[in-house]
């Protein structure tokens, strides 16, 4: 029996917007789940109907078997994180993260014990005896995320908790977050719009999109067999490239023609003859001497680890992932020619933008 | 060379007890692209906001076109600054959002001028089917493109841009960064963007200014800032993940840690100690002569980061997806000579 579990759960606004269209979930005990998706797509009115926060339209949630939905958030043993935090100014830093085990009279000696691990974990040591007015916003984020964290709750809920965080902090926070929910194997419920920090976090990424669950799979399924051109496009940064055409049988094999190419790309699939879209990684794909797809560089753009080049042709624009070390004759500007790895190719319908193959 | 079009000459500006600039200096030139990066704190906005005229500066000197702007209102700078957070009418459309900066007095345009200007600056950001809409019914990406919209029209010789991606969501951030790299490369006029994003200074940036505490760590190219950090802090300052940083003694032809660890084989030289520095995904998980333990994985789409516990650190290390490695596994990191950064040690 799952941990917790979202049974057809449904919120509709008063003016008639559907946020959430039922949603299904069933979440196992010590997983970190996260909630993957754009600005409007139904994820933190879903998380906010888990804690108790909002009333479903309809639908239920259950926790442990219980059926949760219309306890207020005090009886569910969840704790919080929000994106915007709210620290007591009154207290030290110290005094806000052993709040909530004040609360729920837990002995003195444990406090110390569990203050200290995450406090050290957080790296917040230095800024016990401090007030959070004397903090900056990203060091008063880590308080609350402390703060949250102190207590070992049913269920921890966290709404974009490295928001507001530097990137350069995010990947931390990230490794300590993680970190710390193996050790403390608290079920875990995340919401981001980051795809990167979804991958990194998850067990299992939970898409949405306009209110419905698209794909529920572990990081590396949803990346590598998204189920809709949605989650192709979302997923990856830069997305999957996808390129409208139509799959043939020529001599036997199956070729994708891509719209505004002549050359066929051989696809490795049992596909069947018709309009389509291509769908392939930019890692899936290399720029050299001779390809099935002909174009210009575009742009050039250095990520460190590697490189991506756009390349532009009729056919529309994709990029490639290569090596960071700039190869003679692949600067903007210079012809192109891509090669695909047949086997790392997807299939999406026309019309539904479903996976086909 | 040329005059530079914008040269930042050991600025500095105290607020109260912070020393926001610290000698910071800059130079840009015709057409580049230069990204200043720098955590929250460094003194980003501060540099731009005094470029702007929009704070006067303890010491050093600002040059727009080689002429001091100490004597520049900040109205006649001719440079366009855009917000992080956007900073549009709410009440009016896009249109006149983009007129804005063109009725402003001591700008005699004429009215066919103005709509042209905001055609052209509305085709280029691709949003004619938002002109008549307002403001407040905009989407955050939308808001920011008609603000940068804003700052294009008035057709100024150096934009400051300060975080503009910042507020969005992670998915328009990559669209706008790739597509307004290629406008300011098609309009030819030289940017200062401001950011903590390292992924957004890599990409975009002709040359990299490191911003750190008010004073400027390096100012290079962005390869060589990645690949050869001036020093340790600016290697630990950025990246997902930053370098990996380790101090260690010289011994037996060997860079050996604290714990007795060899970490990489030593290039002759005289230091005794040093700090060295090298990347993730320079590191090899097997050909290392030590045993490391990982602590955690994470996917990242085309490849896969590990943290593992070796020579007295957690260490990270990217490996291509195909690479299979669990919590636990154990593994032995080795780092090819060429691929180690030595700085002095501490």
């Amino acid at each position: 029996m799952s941990f917790l579990r979202l049974e057809a759960l449904a919120k509709t606004w008063p003016d008639g917007t559907r946020a959430v269209r039922g949603a299904d979930l069933e979440i196992e005990e010590g997983e970190f789940v996260v909630l993957l998706g754009p600005s409007g797509c139904g994820k933190t009115t879903t998380l906010r109907m888990v804690a108790g926060l909002e009333t479903p339209t309809s639908g239920r949630v259950l926790l442990a078997g219980r059926d949760v939905t219309a306890l207020p958030p005090s009886r569910r043993d969840v704790g919080f994180v929000f994106q915007f935090y709210a620290l007591y100014p009154h207290m030290s830093v110290e005094e806000n993260v052993e709040f909530p085990l004040r609360c729920a009279h837990v002995p003195a000696s444990e406090r110390r014990a569990a203050v200290a691990r995450v406090v050290e974990h957080l790296g917040l040591e230095p800024l016990l005896r401090r007030r959070p007015r004397e903090l900056s916003g990203g060091d008063q984020q880590r308080v609350a995320l402390a703060r949250a964290m102190v207590r070992k709750p049913a269920l921890w809920l966290m709404d974009e908790p490295l928001g507001t965080l530097d990137a350069d902090r995010r990947g931390e926070m990230c490794e300590f977050l993680r970190a710390h929910q193996l050790e403390q194997r608290v079920t875990t419920v995340y919401v981001t719009h980051d795809q990167d920090e979804a991958m990194r976090l998850a067990d299992r990424v939970v898409v949405m999109s306009e209110g419905e669950i698209v794909q529920v799979g572990s990081p590396q399924q949803v990346y590598d067999d998204p189920a809709t051109l949605f989650v192709a496009r979302f997923l990856g940064s830069p997305g999957m490239n996808l390129l409208p055409g139509e799959v043939r049988r020529e001599f036997g094999q199956a070729v994708f023609r891509p719209s505004g190419s002549t050359a066929p790309i051989p696809l490795s699939t049992l596909a069947r003859a018709g309009p389509a879209i291509l769908g392939f990684r930019p890692e899936a794909a290399r720029v050299g001497e001779e390809g099935s797809l002909a174009g210009r560089v575009a742009v050039d753009a250095f990520h460190g680890a590697c490189r991506y080049l756009h390349v532009e042709g009729l056919w529309g624009r994709i990029a490639v992932r290569e090596p960071p070390a700039r190869s003679p004759g692949s600067g903007v500007g210079d012809p192109a020619q891509i090669r695909i790895d047949p086997t790392r190719t997807r299939l999406f319908d026309l019309e539904t933008g479903r996976r086909l193959v | 060379m040329s005059t530079p079009v914008l040269d930042v000459v050991g600025l500095a500006k105290r607020f109260g007890e912070v020393l926001a600039l610290d000698g910071a200096s800059l130079r840009v030139g015709a057409g580049e692209f230069v990204v200043v990066l720098g955590p929250t704190g460094a003194g980003k906005t501060t540099l731009l906001r005094a470029i702007a005229g929009l704070e006067s500066p303890d010491a050093g000197q600002i040059r727009l076109l080689g002429e001091d702007a100490a004597g520049i209102a900040p109205a006649d700078r001719d440079v366009a600054l855009v917000f992080q957070n956007f900073s549009l009418y709410p009440g009016r459309t896009a249109r006149q959002n983009l007129e804005f900066p063109l009725r402003a007095p001591g700008r005699s345009l004429s009215r066919a001028e103005i709509a042209e200007r905001v055609a052209w600056a509305a085709k280029l950001l691709k949003i004619e089917p938002l002109l008549d809409r307002p403001a407040r019914l905009l989407s955050g990406g939308e808001m920011q493109r008609v603000a940068i919209g804003r700052a294009i029209v008035r057709r100024p010789r150096l934009f400051l841009m300060d975080e503009p991606l910042s507020n969005l969501d992670a998915k328009l951030r990559e669209e706008l960064r790739l597509e307004l790299r290629e406008l300011a490369r098609g309009l030819g006029t030289p940017v200062v963007w401001v950011t903590h994003d390292q992924i957004e200074a890599l990409s975009m940036a002709d040359r990299v200014v490191v911003l750190c505490e008010g004073r400027v760590l390096q100012d290079a190219p962005p390869e060589e800032v990645y690949l050869r950090p001036a020093s340790p802090t600016a290697a630990k300052l950025f990246g997902s993940p930053p370098m990996n940083v380790i101090d260690v003694r010289r011994s037996e032809g060997w860079w050996v840690s604290p714990d007795g660890t060899r970490v990489a084989a030593a290039r002759p030289g005289s230091e005794d100690r040093a700090r060295i520095g090298f990347r993730a995904e320079h590191v090899d998980p097997w050909s290392g002569d030590s045993e490391g333990t990982v602590e955690v994985v994470e996917d990242l789409g085309p490849a896969r980061m590990l943290l593992v516990r070796w020579a007295g650190e957690s260490v990270h290390v990217l490996v291509d997806r195909e690479t299979s490695a669990l919590q636990g596994d154990r593994l032995r990191p080795g780092i090819p000579p060429e691929r180690v950064i030595v700085w002095p040690a501490r």
